[in-house]
């Protein structure tokens, strides 16, 4: 390909990944160059702005044509800009967390290789939004996952850390390896990794023995893309990851790169599978045909993820299983494949990110103070730090769903598409909210030891800015996007176009 | 003039007090006290303008108001539907709820003040949260609006019973929590699938929708869907094998509390069964009619029955609760204007009489730190006045003439014999074990062998006379001059008859 070829292209398009990549290269060098024993603080903050400054120019791109550079290897379409956005909110919440976590143990030597691998991290996910290929899509996926075991690791003499990154690498490998090999299938069938040439070639020919060929490719694809979600049954390695790993990390995991998982799962079901047509009912797309299998899972997710969290004593163990739980609501919608399914899947992530990312403030703060994770270790926090629990408690009733809270909203949103459309999807909703109701019981545990148990230590706590930062904007955005949730659903309709162009 | 602000500012009134109690210092006891007062008192006048406001002939419609809240895209539907809107109101039945709520709101503020006995800045921060989630559910002309007014008041009561109360008020804070959220979560179901089938949740459209031969659900939807109603309500109300969750929040939580729980919260029951569950689905009611005569008769007897073995005061009222409930049942079941204005007007005079009574039993308990009737007795002795007021309130609860339980109970009979003899004349027997239990009671507390230890007990005094004055006050007028409660009434009533076609 010719230099101008390539100079043809609307490279402004990317210029949120090349922010990303420009800052991760120069934190890289500036690590290096740095003095030994300087803080490294100073990395993180120069990554939290230019977090800012990519998801100002991501604004600046909103509203514009679908941009397609080299054949739909990056497109910047209403999807990518909507879930690029939530992306950078969730990894800037994060870094605000790293900027203020004080390891008690062996970090501070890599601690601006944690700033520069979280934006690596972070490209991988911007990248997964933006692709319109099965190998971007991959390549995407893999700086997003292997970022993310070394920093499950990071604390090198830390034996939890250890475990948690060992349990990651195996258990990512696999599902890696088993999404990889469905893809195979989908381009030995095609002979094109072009999401939308499958999706045409797919519609157009209706073999029986392709059709047996291409559910298998389904099941495996989202068999691998389920352990990323942390859906049952393949979501074992999530509490082990989530308490070992340093907890900006577990932040990470649970927000960033659970959305990202979803953005490769609804991009590659909705073009590919939703255009293959099954076998026998040659009118209904694989898709549909797997609807049920899909519901199962989203059941199991909900189900496993609520109930098991019950008798966690770890309160990031707990929150591994709240966020299971959580990726099976979002399967519900995944599942009732409505038309409004975008909105639903983008703002309960939203939403989810929002009060996710408050909680693990305060989780960070409070283990930090009382060095173990233990859910008793909140027991008084509202005699030691009024402000502290009361912010916590709105966070997790926006996690239970009441309303006045952006999670009650993302949950009607979820409903109405359950209950739309020309099969209602009366058991699974009822599922979903009857598990809802079980999690009211570890939500408000946690409740309890904050307002009616007495604190076993009396010291108050000294909040770093960057958590300040972040519990502001947890707890304004959960309350604003519960009380007007228009704000962000107009912008998504307004400036979104509602992701028609997702499919051309 | 224009109203149509009144209802807002009616129902987020508290919301003032709860920023000003937000930035009190902890240790100013007094002044949080008198704040957390005064701050049920706009929400109180406000409502008693608005019964003026109807008294003097003009339109309730006037307070209405209606904004654009919410708009759920994506759903492929024209403009109107999927759209939440803000829309509050009120009509006859709605205004005497808030003005129920509210007078017992403020008179639970005074209950607190006195009773409580620690950290009121926040007990009193969440008793006005539980305010506006009550006076909203009342005036919510659409049912993800009363929703979420319906869940606002789940939270900040949790924490009132979990950590006001009593020796296990953690379990009943759960107990609590859980059996509202199964019930929430059964009216959430139904409330989505009506919004997802007619594109709106507006009261009075979906009460006009249903009643059309070609609305756009199944009739065994429609049956599904008020099974659900009944449920959700049924926890609330709380209808016989649901109601264990209540017994344990009767006893646990602080007097204060209960007196909002069983004088208000219980009521959301009986509103949402008359108002969605007869209004929106009257075919299904009328089917199902025998069967919730039944479940009303079991409640009034299965209530009363345990009412007369138990050895607290607090689990006899209890019990008496879940037997009155039994009346509101009785009397919807009956389907006809007698029955319905007896269950309505029962609502209210159980609310003003339960009210009453736990603010006795805060008052017994904070002299004496006892409840148990095996404990008390010959208080007559030493606080004559609140022996007094006891025994008045126990005669108002067994439905004794020229009192307000009188009016409600004779209806509600009145109008289940007119329609189902049979079950109506096994009812009547709880009435007669109503006075058997009651008596028993109230008897043994007021009068009986004196305990030494009380002798020196002061009596009422002060501020406690506020509440009781009143509540006694209103349920005599009931009593004798019902008009205060059937002219709001009549086109409510108007209204759900024509519902039901009757």
């Amino acid at each position: 390909m010719s230099l101008e070829t390539l100079q043809q292209f609307n490279w402004s398009a990317m210029t949120p990944e090349f922010i990303i990549l420009g800052v991760a290269a120069l934190i890289t060098l500036l690590d290096l160059f740095m003095p030994k024993n300087q803080d490294r603080r100073i990395l993180g903050w120069i990554g939290i702005v230019a977090i800012i400054a990519a998801i100002v120019s991501v604004l600046n791109l909103v509203g514009g044509p679908v941009t397609s550079i080299l054949d739909d290897s990056f497109r910047l379409d209403s999807f990518a800009m909507g879930f690029k956005l939530l992306l950078l909110v969730g990894a800037g919440l994060v870094m605000l967390l790293a900027v203020s976590y004080e390891a008690k143990d062996g970090l501070e030597e890599y601690r601006g290789e944690f700033y520069y691998l979280f934006l690596s991290a972070l490209l991988g996910g911007m990248i997964m939004t933006s692709s319109g290929d099965l190998i971007t899509l991959f390549i995407g996926l893999e700086l997003l996952t292997v970022s993310s075991y070394i920093l499950a690791g990071i604390r090198k003499y830390h034996l939890e850390s250890n475990e948690s990154a060992m349990k990651y690498v195996i258990n990512g490998g696999i599902s890696t390896a088993i999404t990889l090999f469905g893809m195979s299938y989908v381009y030995g069938l095609t002979g094109s990794t072009n999401l939308v040439k499958i999706a045409t070639s797919l519609s157009t020919v209706a073999d029986g023995q392709q059709s047996y060929l291409l559910t298998l490719a389904f099941l495996m694809v989202f068999v691998g893309l389920a352990f990323k979600l942390g859906a049952a049954p393949f979501h074992m390695w999530a509490p082990d990851v989530y308490q070992g790993a340093p907890t900006p990390v577990t932040a990470f995991l649970s927000v960033v790169s659970k959305t990202a998982g979803f953005v490769i799962v609804l991009r590659i079901l909705l073009t590919v599978f939703l255009a293959a047509v099954s076998v026998g009912d040659t009118e209904k797309p694989i898709l549909l045909e797997m609807q049920d299998y899909i519901a199962f899972i989203a059941g199991a997710t909900m189900i496993i993820g609520n109930v098991v969290a019950l008798k966690q004593s770890n309160i990031k163990r707990m929150f591994a299983y709240s966020s299971i739980a959580h990726a099976g609501y979002i399967l519900v919608a995944l599942t009732t494949l409505n038309s409004n399914i975008f909105y639903s899947i983008w703002f309960y992530l939203l939403a989810y990110l929002l009060m996710n990312m408050g909680a693990f403030a305060i989780i960070q703060v409070v283990t930090e103070k009382s060095g173990s994770a233990k859910i008793a270790d909140f027991a008084g926090l509202y005699r030691r730090s009024p402000v502290l629990a009361v912010v916590m408690g709105l966070l997790l009733v926006s996690l239970a769903g009441f309303p006045g809270t952006a999670g009650f909203i993302g949950k009607l949103n979820i409903f109405i598409g359950a209950f739309t459309g020309s099969t209602p999807h009366y058991v699974l909703a009822s599922l979903m909210i009857a598990t809802t109701v079980v999690s009211y019981f570890y939500y408000f545990g946690v409740m309890t030891q904050m307002f009616f148990r007495p604190a076993c230590d009396d010291s108050k706590f000294k909040i770093p800015a960057g958590i300040l930062i972040v519990l502001l904007v947890a707890v304004v955005g959960s309350v604003l996007f519960g009380v007007m949730p228009n704000i962000a659903l107009d912008f998504m309709q307004n400036n979104l176009n509602n992701l028609a162009d997702f499919f051309s | 003039m224009n109203l149509t602000s009144v209802l807002s500012i009616l129902v987020f009134s508290p919301l003032l007090g709860i920023v000003v109690l937000a930035f009190m210092p902890k240790t100013a006891d007094k002044s949080i006290k008198v704040v957390g007062f005064l701050a049920t008192l706009p929400a109180l006048l406000l409502a008693l303008a608005a019964y003026l406001h109807f008294q003097w002939g003009k339109d309730l419609a006037d307070f209405t108001v209606s904004a654009k809240w919410i708009q759920f895209h994506g759903i492929n539907a024209p403009e109107p539907y999927f759209s939440v809107y803000y829309e509050l109101g009120l009509s006859g039945f709605q205004l005497l709820l808030v003005v129920l709520t509210a007078v017992v709101a403020s008179l639970s503020a005074i209950a607190g003040a006195k009773f409580v006995k620690k950290e009121w800045k926040g007990y009193f921060m969440l008793f006005l949260l539980l305010e506006i989630g009550m006076l909203g559910v009342f005036t919510a002309e659409n049912l993800i609006l009363f929703f979420i007014f319906f869940e606002i008041t789940l939270i900040p009561t949790f924490f009132l019973i979990g950590k006001w109360g009593y020796f296990e008020k953690e379990k009943a804070a759960y107990s609590f929590l859980i059996y509202n959220g199964l019930g929430s979560a059964i009216l959430l179901i139904v409330i989505m699938i009506l919004f997802a089938k007619t594109g709106s949740t507006n009261i009075d459209y979906l009460t006009q929708l249903m009643a059309k031969p070609e609305a756009p659900l199944s009739s065994d939807l429609k049956m599904g869907l008020f099974i659900g109603l009944l449920l959700a309500f049924g926890v609330k109300l709380p209808i016989f094998p649901l109601h264990s969750w209540m017994l344990k929040v009767h006893v646990q939580a602080p007097p204060s509390v209960v007196m909002i729980h069983s004088g208000i919260l219980l009521k959301i029951g009986a509103y949402g069964l008359i108002r969605f569950g007869m209004g929106i689905f009257p075919e299904q009611f009328g089917t199902l009619a025998t069967l919730i005569a039944v479940l009303g008769v079991i409640n009034l007897l299965y209530g009363a029955y345990l009412a007369f073995i138990q050895t607290d005061f607090k689990m006899v009222l209890a019990y008496s609760s879940i037997s009155h409930m039994g009346i509101v049942l009785i009397g919807l079941a009956a389907m006809n204007e007698a029955g319905v204005q007896g269950a309505i007007f029962q609502v209210i005079s159980h609310g003003l009489i339960s009210a009453l009574l736990f603010f006795l039993v805060g008052v017994l308990y904070e002299r004496t730190d006892t409840s148990l009737l095996e404990n008390l007795g010959g208080m007559a002795k030493g606080m004559p006045i609140a022996a007094g007021f006891l025994l008045a309130a126990g005669l108002a609860s067994l439905g004794l003439p020229g009192m307000s339980g009188f009016v409600s109970e004779f209806m509600a009979f009145l109008g289940l014999f007119k329609e189902m003899p049979v079950i109506a004349a096994v009812g009547t027997l709880g009435i007669i074990m109503t006075a058997a239990y009651l008596l028993r009671s109230v008897l043994g507390i007021t009068y009986g062998r004196a305990h030494r230890e009380f002798a020196g007990v002061l009596d009422l005094k002060g501020v406690e006379f506020v509440p009781v004055l009143v509540l006694m006050l209103l349920i005599v007028l009931i009593g004798v001059y019902p008009s205060v409660l059937s002219a709001p009434l009549k086109t409510t009533l108007e209204t759900i008859m024509l519902g039901i076609g009757g």
